[in-house]
């Protein structure tokens, strides 16, 4: 069967996509679940254990508190209470703190650090799963057992004023509240306002058990201008007063019969030095948790507050509100919150909370009962029985306290174990998953790997002995093979396998598919590998004879030193600078191959410098060729002052802050007018004339919204009080999206179908591209905007003076486009860490959050750089390559095999490193980019492919 | 005469890079606190001006490897003003470069123009010393297969190397070990040094066992 490469290659990239979901569906583990579907009721609380028998008490202790109030401040750092900035800002706070009645913690929150798996830590005591963070945007109800529930199942009145997060996680279960959206970052006040406003009223009143606010204007402070802004203070007050404010109200609603009150003041992730969130540095992981209530002992002076998890609030607010812990917490109870009780409600809530742990890991962990904990508590259980006889015996000794004590601290100890295998049991892989992802990718990328010689040779097209593989014995043997691998895997394995629960058909056929390809493999290797005398590898060799130029040695090297920089977590936080380096390289190996061309030609006495010219136009194309690497360097230096990122060097201030601060407005006005005037001036001069007018209005139509969402202004426009979201301007760009983008498919459509015209082909891809670019533009920060106009300028300059001068094949122009598209993924301030995603994209012209488009424009707006170079690429290869008909297939082949090395390398790394201190924090983000970047590469795949396949039927 | 040649090029290389090994070692006596890393931009301009002054005596005074065409004193002296010149502007043309790859624009201005100094005197300075200030005989020799003597190519080698070294010396900065020799410039500084030592060493076997296939056309 022979196939054109471009069509393989597409193959092969949708057949690694397969792999890839495989791999990721093992290698994220499921959060620590238990299988009941149901949610904890009082009535299946343990009785409290006692050896022989007696009147033992089978219902809960007393609540130790009436009223609690949650202060949840987004983004509070534990140094801002703790710390100087505490002492300064947050002066009732730290009072209370030092000399109060209060109990203060530092609660480390797990990464991710992002606000909705953290609230689910809180609420839950369970540590969600790596990947909430991708469903961060679309929270849906939480149907785990979790506080709000039990609280309203309970009968109590729940309030709640804050982010909307939270009505979504908890739809119906509050009496009265008011979500406010965390829709515009640049809001810190109004936010705040809103949930403040509500706050005299609901204090005044009687008519509520439970209030929970959650405040988010520290938080976008943070996002807007770091940790030491100047609004940090003021919004530190803010808070300080507000809870000021409902101790004092709480103290007058306490009377002496009644129970005392509890304020509770927390964060749920801190933040980085960055003012960003969702790694796992100390800053961004340590937030203060302060208990305030009178039943606690009042302090003296300021002691060094312990260290706690946050997933410890969950069971010990339940338990002090009389409640049962959640089903599937992991956290332990603070034992101080409960020193002033008796000694019987101590042990009875540590029993408690032990009995819940270890039904969780009776249901998680298969070998449960080696768990050391799992032995201590029931060691505790017994002893606690004991202790119960003697107690009810009616001695009250001295022995009897002691004893009570080395039980409690036997409570302690098993609570502490089981909790801590609870955590780890996290870091279970279902490797049986990963290996069949892994077996897919590796396929994927030897077929690629074999095919090279054929897939970039004049024919560009491959011979796949298919019909041979798959007739063949071996091909049988092997599938029986497999199948009884999997039988074997999944009857032995005792914990579950993703490609175990499937459906029978679908594992089949994923074992057919696996085996076919292994066939056919070993087939296309035979047939390489033996001589035959084949002409295809004979004239090959003799092509290399011509040794590699040194542009081919750095584009080789660069790619596999790339691959190999992986295996570094620093090199991964700084991958941008990886590509920056080896850009710069591969600008000053283009300036040296132009030097050499029209330099070197020169024969003669060596008098002259000047190539002799002889006409005025080719000096100019002379000297415009030398200047456009230099270009390039300048205007990457440029962009890469533009946006810091990464995670060494993010703090350092860059050109993009600037411009974005208030004051330099005009500055950015300014430039973001130049940056799309030049936009237009690059990109129209291949369009048609309708074409033209609509991007000219659709560029207009970005400066318009930008001036309404108020990042711009226009110079007529004073006052800053009309600010809208800029839905309408937004939609008019849309428009003119769709519109450019139907002109360009229906002048491809034109060039295949009705008339045979390679010119009107290139217009229509170049309307594609342009209406790409307009939608880039639209989604662009405005200070992110000269990245788009440099990008095109360096295109233009690229494609007129160098690619074709110096003869540069379709591989070679391909790895450099894929090399700058990786460049300018980083100049746009992306990062491997899922903080820098950009998700305001999502939100341009959308007047609440729909699913689908936002999802689709965060994406493009992430993967902007890569997909216009891919995009520029196709149009270049179809444009200028017109005599040869094979650089678009060679062009999608190496762009899939560019993608498939990474990829490959990558899942091989990040299964030997899944143990790694950092597999969570950093390579685990990067596994997600790089799934997501292959997709990306696929879709790029698959349009060359089309357009290829239009190219080769014309003739 | 291949052997003779071959030799006295290992010898001027071993003057090279010991002087290179004494101008460490030499402030580590005379100057207090003395440390490669802590005061490093002491121990660069050491190397750089040790390095200058053995190749400054080798080639231009002793006229080793040089075809002196004229003697004169103003010849003598236009060449070496335009020498200087050369040398400052390469300066410059390393420190723009070094800025192009990402250095600090006018933090640490210093240490980015102290290793532009120990590059240019690396390389520049061996092509104004050997060839001469004369842009078209550089252009020639650093073409392809455009060497003419033993001592071109050892100027290729070295010159690559240096370069390499300072490249290839750059990627340890941003892994976080926290190590005294990551802070900018050091591990570039350092690279170019040993690239530069290691071409030195290398060049005079890679001619030996190269001298088959290498054949120069005459001047
Ligand atoms: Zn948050
Ligand atoms: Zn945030």
């Amino acid at each position: 069967m022979k196939i054109r490469s471009s069509v393989f290659a597409s193959l092969c990239l949708l057949f690694e996509i397969c792999g890839i979901a495989l791999f990721l569906r093992g290698f994220f583990p499921v959060p620590v679940k238990s299988s009941f579907t149901s949610k904890n009721k009082v009535s299946d609380l343990p009785a409290e254990p006692l050896t022989g028998n007696g009147p033992n008490m089978s219902n809960m202790p007393p609540p130790l508190f009436k009223r609690v109030v949650i202060v949840l401040i987004d983004g509070l750092r534990e140094d801002f209470v703790f710390g100087t900035k505490g002492h300064h800002f947050m002066p009732y706070t730290r009072h209370l703190v030092e000399r109060g009645s209060s109990l203060s913690f530092v609660a480390k929150a797990r990464p991710p650090t992002v606000t909705m798996p953290r609230i689910k830590a809180l609420m839950t005591g369970s540590i969600p799963g790596f990947i909430d963070v991708v469903v961060n945007l679309n929270s849906q109800a939480l149907l785990e057992d979790n506080l709000i529930w039990q609280a309203k199942a309970a009968g109590k009145r729940i309030i709640f004023y804050g982010d909307d997060t939270w009505v979504r996680l908890f739809p119906k279960h509050f009496l009265e509240y008011d979500g406010t959206t965390s829709f515009f970052v640049s809001d810190y006040t109004e936010v705040d306002n809103n949930v403040t406003r509500h706050l005299d009223n609901t204090l005044k009143r009687d008519d509520w058990d439970m209030l929970i606010l959650h405040y988010l204007g520290l938080d976008h402070i943070g996002h807007l201008s770091g940790p030491h802004s100047s609004l940090v203070g003021p919004k530190l007050i803010e808070m300080d007063n507000i809870l000021k404010k409902i101790h004092a109200s709480l103290i007058t609603k306490e009377t002496e019969e009644s129970l005392p009150n509890l304020l509770v003041l927390c964060g749920d992730h801190g933040m980085s030095e960055t003012g960003s969130h969702g790694g796992s540095s100390d800053p961004e992981v340590k937030t203060p948790l302060v208990l305030i209530s009178p039943a606690f002992k009042r302090k003296t002076a300021m002691e060094k507050p312990d260290t706690v998890e946050q997933v410890d609030l969950a069971p010990t607010l339940a338990l002090a509100l009389g409640l049962p812990i959640s089903q599937n917490s992991v956290g332990h109870l603070i034992p101080p919150v409960f020193h002033e009780t008796s000694l019987r409600d101590q042990l009875r809530f540590l029993h408690l909370n032990g009995f819940q742990l270890s039904c969780l890991l009776k249901d998680s962990i298969p070998a449960y009962e080696k768990e050391e904990g799992y032995e201590q508590f029931h060691v505790a259980e017994k002893s606690h029985g004991n202790w119960m006889k003697l107690y009810l015996e009616g001695n009250a000794s001295e022995i009897l306290s002691n004893m009570g004590k080395k039980v409690l601290k036997q409570y302690l100890d098993a609570l502490k174990a089981m909790s801590s295998a609870l955590s780890r049991q996290l870091g279970k892989y279902d490797m049986y998953s990963m290996i069949v992802g892994m077996i897919f990718i590796f396929q994927v990328l030897l077929l690629l790997l074999l095919v090279m010689p054929e897939a970039l040779s004049s024919a560009a097209s491959v011979e796949l002995p298919l019909g041979t593989a798959l007739l063949s014995l071996p091909f049988y043997l092997l599938f029986l093979l497999c199948t009884s691998m999997h039988m074997l895997v999944c009857t032995s394995a005792e914990s579950s396998c993703y490609l175990c629960g499937l459906p029978w058909s679908i594992a089949l056929a994923i074992i057919t598919v696996v085996s076919a390809a292994l066939c056919l493999l070993v087939t296309m290797a035979t047939q390489r590998l033996v001589p035959e005398g084949r002409p295809s590898s004979k004239s090959h060799n003799s092509s290399d004879a011509g040794g590699f130029s040194e542009l081919d040695i750095l584009l080789l090297m660069g790619t596999l030193g790339h691959v190999f920089s992986l295996a570094a977590s620093s090199f991964i936080e700084e991958e941008h600078q990886t590509w920056y380096f080896l850009l710069n390289t591969l600008c000053l190996a283009v300036f040296q191959d132009v030097c050499r061309t029209y330099f070197r030609e020169r024969k003669g006495p060596a008098d002259e410098l000047c190539y002799a010219p002889t006409r005025e136009d080719t000096s100019l194309r002379k000297w415009l060729a030398l200047l456009t690497p230099l270009l390039t360097l300048s205007c990457c230096r440029l962009l890469r002052s533009l946006n810091q990122t990464g995670v060494q060097w993010a703090h350092l201030p860059d050109l993009g802050h600037w411009l974005t601060s208030a004051e330099h407005k005009v500055a950015l006005s300014l430039l973001s007018t130049a940056s799309l005037a030049l936009i237009f001036i690059l990109v129209q001069h291949r369009c048609s004339l309708v074409s033209k007018i609509a991007l000219a209005l659709g560029l207009l139509g970005v400066y318009s919204y930008r001036a309404a969402v108020g990042n711009v202004q226009f110079p007529w426009q004073q006052d800053l009080r009309d600010l809208s979201k800029g839905t309408v301007e937004a939609r008019f760009v849309y428009v003119f999206v769709l519109g450019i983008l139907f002109s360009g498919v229906k002048d491809l459509l034109r060039s295949q179908v009705v008339t045979v015209d390679a010119r009107l082909k290139s217009r229509g891809l170049w309307e594609v591209y342009s209406g790409l670019v307009l939608l880039a533009s639209l989604l662009f920060r405005p200070h992110n905007l000269p990245v788009l106009s440099c990008s095109l300028l360096i295109q233009t300059a690229m494609r007129q003076f160098i690619w074709r001068e110096q003869q540069y094949d379709a591989a070679q122009i391909t790895i450099m486009h894929y090399w700058f598209g990786q460049a300018f993924f980083y100049f746009q301030g992306n990062s491997n860490n899922i903080a820098t995603v950009d998700i305001s994209a999502g939100f341009v012209g959308l007047e609440t959050y729909v699913e689908a488009p936002a999802i689709f424009l965060t994406a493009f707006n992430t993967y902007t750089g890569p997909l216009l170079w891919a995009c520029h690429l196709v149009c270049y290869l179809s444009s200028e390559y017109d005599r040869s008909m094979t650089a678009m297939a060679h062009g999608c082949y190496c762009f899939a095999l560019l993608r498939s090395i990474p990829a490959a390398a990558y899942v091989i790394l990040v299964t030997a490193l899944r143990y790694h201190l950092f597999i969570w924090s950093v390579f685990s983000p990067k596994l997600l980019y790089e799934a997501m970047h292959t997709l990306v590469t696929t879709a790029v795949c698959l349009f060359f492919t089309v357009m290829d396949q239009n190219h080769s039927s014309k003739p | 005469m291949w052997d003779h040649e071959i030799k006295g090029m290992a010898s001027v290389h071993a003057a090279i890079a010991s002087s290179i090994f004494m101008a460490t070692l030499v402030p580590a006596v005379i100057v207090e606190k003395f440390s490669v890393y802590g005061t490093h931009l002491v121990w660069v301009y050491s190397v750089a001006a040790s390095v200058a002054v053995v190749n400054i005596a080798m080639f231009w005074l002793l006229g080793v490897g040089l075809v002196a065409k004229r003697n004169t004193l103003s010849y003598k002296v236009s060449r070496a003003i335009r020498s200087s010149l050369y040398f400052t502007l390469s300066c410059f043309f390393y420190h723009i470069i070094v800025i192009l790859y990402g250095a600090p624009l006018l933090e640490s201005a210093l240490e980015t123009f102290s290793l532009a100094v120990l590059l240019s005197t690396f390389t520049t300075l061996r092509c104004l010393c050997l060839l001469g200030p004369s842009v078209q005989a550089w252009i020639r020799v650093f073409s392809r297969d455009g060497a003419m003597s033993v001592w071109d190519t050892s100027l290729q080698i070295t010159t690559a190397c240096s370069v390499i070294g300072a490249w290839l010396g750059a990627f340890p900065i941003p892994l976080d070990w926290d190590r005294p020799w990551q802070v900018w410039p050091i591990s570039c500084t350092m690279g170019a040094t040993f690239g530069f030592l290691s071409g030195l060493v290398i060049a005079p076997f890679w001619i030996h066992w190269h001298r088959k296939q290498l054949t120069y056309k005459s001047k």
